[in-house]
């Protein structure tokens, strides 16, 4: 038996360092991290790392923030499984393993110049905040920018500080709703699907980019259509279970589609007729 | 580039020259019908005349389990991408099996390449072995069009009865030739007793399908909502069977293991099986793929329809396996046909 070392392999980790830890939702955390090494991550917003907890397992985390040019990198991650439940164990100054940045992220080179509708509900915010961060922080090369953000109750509510930004700017249009009434909300009460009728756009020169629970995708993609936005014009990040991110694990294939290297982001129109995609 | 040949009483000097130096790995009889590639180190030991293996060729180049990272949290902290390597000589690969060796060569040499199975397919040589006849009834390597050699080998064994007349298709073959003095240069007589088995195998060997190979991507464009797969939902038991015997099925997962001092360890991966309930479910709950009919349905696609796109050919080389193993009898040749004969219905009711 001999052995190799292999310096090429696309399994091989980088160690990250957290630099900040924020209670986001009951069951969220923020995870502010930065490359060990000292070198950018160079994602694109949309795009996905693997946090790598050797020892304990891999799992597929949204990158939430913009490219920032200090290096450091936003992962808002909710404790589901064996190693975001972990990580949530872990504080500031603590150092993972990542791989990655992974997947297309979302196509700035089509979306500038357009209007934005950003639709999210619940954690889907999580992929959307690095886009609409990157909008605002390259705002003229974008159009008007509507965010519409559905949650089930105000304490799930994530990214309160950058909502309040959000909210604050002339520049960028938002509005949320919670799905049932909360002795301390004045909002908006409804499902998400009750925001999109009221909002004003031109549908031929609006992307909307949609991320959610599966089952909010049906119904939100009813109302855009309903608002004459083209097919072509609806882009969608998925989630799936993935194990190499890289396309050969199999894992989070839906018939010839490899969610980690063709997406995360999709068009409605590429997958509308794919059976297993939602 | 040149053919040569091996008188039979000599094939075993062959075998133990080349056990001598390397692993040399060859099909041998289990009992009951079955074959298993395992080390060998004579030719006696070799069921030159075999169905094939229980487990095809990729266990040598994506082992069941093998190990992809090893760190050590101790007083000085590493992390390693390694591969632990054994060069190995396959003898007796049937064509469908080289096949499917090719079809793993797509896969992870397609970018980003995968260093760890690159690296090991290296360190294999490949020797292969003309099916004459079929194997069995399982079989549907002509529809599949693997039942001639097609490259993929270093040497290729062709069985002319009193001798094998042996294809030296690369220099390493070349090599592992010239370390013996018992071949000789293969005459024209050899050669034209070579035209003759291939054309007497064209006789033998016809479409196993009631469907025409390039109408098959046709016929799966047509039968996503087929009625075919409840029925084999109604069977099928999950087991994974089938995906573990299919030789270009290659998904897998990736789990890590620590030592019993709790400071080091590694991470590997093992064979997956998209036919297993928790394969596409994600961590909030939703699975993408719960039903078996769509298992099994994501598993025939994977092999008839998406890599025809991908990679420009079948991912079925007509082995058998899958239908041989499986304990609820779903056999591949009548799933086809079902498939056939639904839309062949549907067809004729349009024109009513």
């Amino acid at each position: 038996m001999e052995r190799l070392v292999i310096d090429n392999s696309y399994y091989m980790v980088r160690k990250a360092r957290i630099l900040r830890v924020e209670q986001l939702g009951e069951t969220e955390k923020l995870f502010e991290l930065t490359l060990s090494s000292g070198q950018s991550l160079d994602h694109e917003p949309g795009q996905f790392i693997m946090v790598s907890l050797l020892g304990i397992g891999e799992s597929p985390i949204s990158i939430a923030s913009a490219p920032n040019g200090k290096g450091s990198f936003d992962l808002c991650v909710r404790a589901a499984g064996k190693v975001t439940t972990y990580l949530h164990t872990l504080g500031e100054g603590a150092e993972i393993s990542i791989r990655g940045p992974y997947g297309n992220g979302f196509p700035l080179r089509v979306l500038r110049g357009n209007d934005l509708l950003i639709i999210a509900g619940g954690l889907g915010i999580a992929p959307l905040r690095s886009l609409i961060n990157y909008v605002i922080d390259n705002r003229r090369d974008f159009g008007k920018m509507h965010i519409l953000l559905g949650c089930k109750s105000p304490q799930d509510m994530l990214f309160k500080n950058d909502i309040a930004t959000w909210t604050q700017r002339s520049d960028v249009h938002f509005a949320c709703t919670i799905d049932r009434a909360a002795p301390d909300w004045a909002g908006n009460v409804g499902v998400i699907t009750t925001l999109i009728p009221g909002v004003d756009i031109e549908p031929e020169r609006t992307v909307a980019a949609v991320v959610g629970p599966p089952v909010m995708y049906h119904f939100v993609i009813k109302e855009l259509l309903a608002k004459h936005i083209p097919e072509n014009r609806i882009m969608m990040s998925f989630e799936r279970h993935m194990k190499c991110g890289v396309g050969k694990c199999g894992r989070c294939q839906f018939q010839h589609l490899y969610c980690c290297k063709d997406g995360p982001v999709f068009f409605y129109d590429g997958i509308k007729n794919l059976s297993e995609a939602l | 580039m040149h053919n040569v040949i091996l008188n039979k009483d000599r094939v075993d000097d062959f075998i133990s020259q080349l056990a001598a130096f390397r692993t040399v790995a060859a099909p041998v009889s289990k009992g009951h019908g079955s074959f298993s590639f395992e080390s060998v180190t004579s030719a006696e030991e070799i069921a030159m005349r075999y169905v094939p293996t229980i487990l095809p060729p990729k266990k040598y180049f994506m082992p069941q389990r093998e190990t992809l990272l090893e760190f050590d949290f101790g007083e000085r902290s590493v992390v390693e991408a390694i591969a632990d390597l054994d060069a190995i000589t396959l003898f007796g690969v049937h064509t469908c099996d080289l096949a499917a060796i090719q079809c793993l060569n797509m896969v992870f040499s397609e970018r980003p390449k995968d260093y760890h199975y690159l690296l090991r397919k290296q360190h294999i040589d490949i020797i292969g072995l003309e099916c004459n006849i079929y194997c069995d009834e399982y079989a549907n390597c002509a529809s599949m069009n693997t039942y001639l050699p097609a490259g993929g080998y270093d040497l290729f064994f062709s069985d002319l009865g009193d001798y094998f007349i042996v294809d030296i298709a690369t220099q390493r073959g070349e090599e592992i030739v010239g370390k013996g003095a018992m071949f000789a240069e293969a005459s024209d007589l050899h050669l034209s007793a070579l035209r003759e088995l291939r054309e007497n195998k064209k006789a033998i060997f016809s479409n196993e399908l009631p469907i025409a190979p390039k109408k098959i991507a046709d016929l799966f464009d047509r039968s996503f909502g087929s009625n075919v797969w409840k029925d084999l939902q109604e069977r099928c038991l999950a087991c994974g069977n089938c995906t573990t015997v299919c030789p270009t099925c290659y998904c897998f997962d990736i789990r890590d293991e620590i030592n019993l001092n709790l400071t080091s360890g590694r991470r590997y991966r093992v064979w997956d099986s998209c036919q297993l309930e928790p394969f596409a479910k994600v961590a909030g709950g939703e699975n993408f793929r719960k039903e078996r009919s769509a298992r099994q349905r994501h598993r025939y696609y994977r092999k008839f329809r998406y890599p025809l796109d991908r990679y420009g050919r079948f991912f079925c080389t007509g082995c058998g396996r899958c239908s041989r193993t499986c304990m609820a009898s779903i056999l591949l040749k009548e799933t086809i046909k079902a498939l056939v004969k639904e839309s062949e219905a549907k067809i004729w009711k349009g024109w009513l």
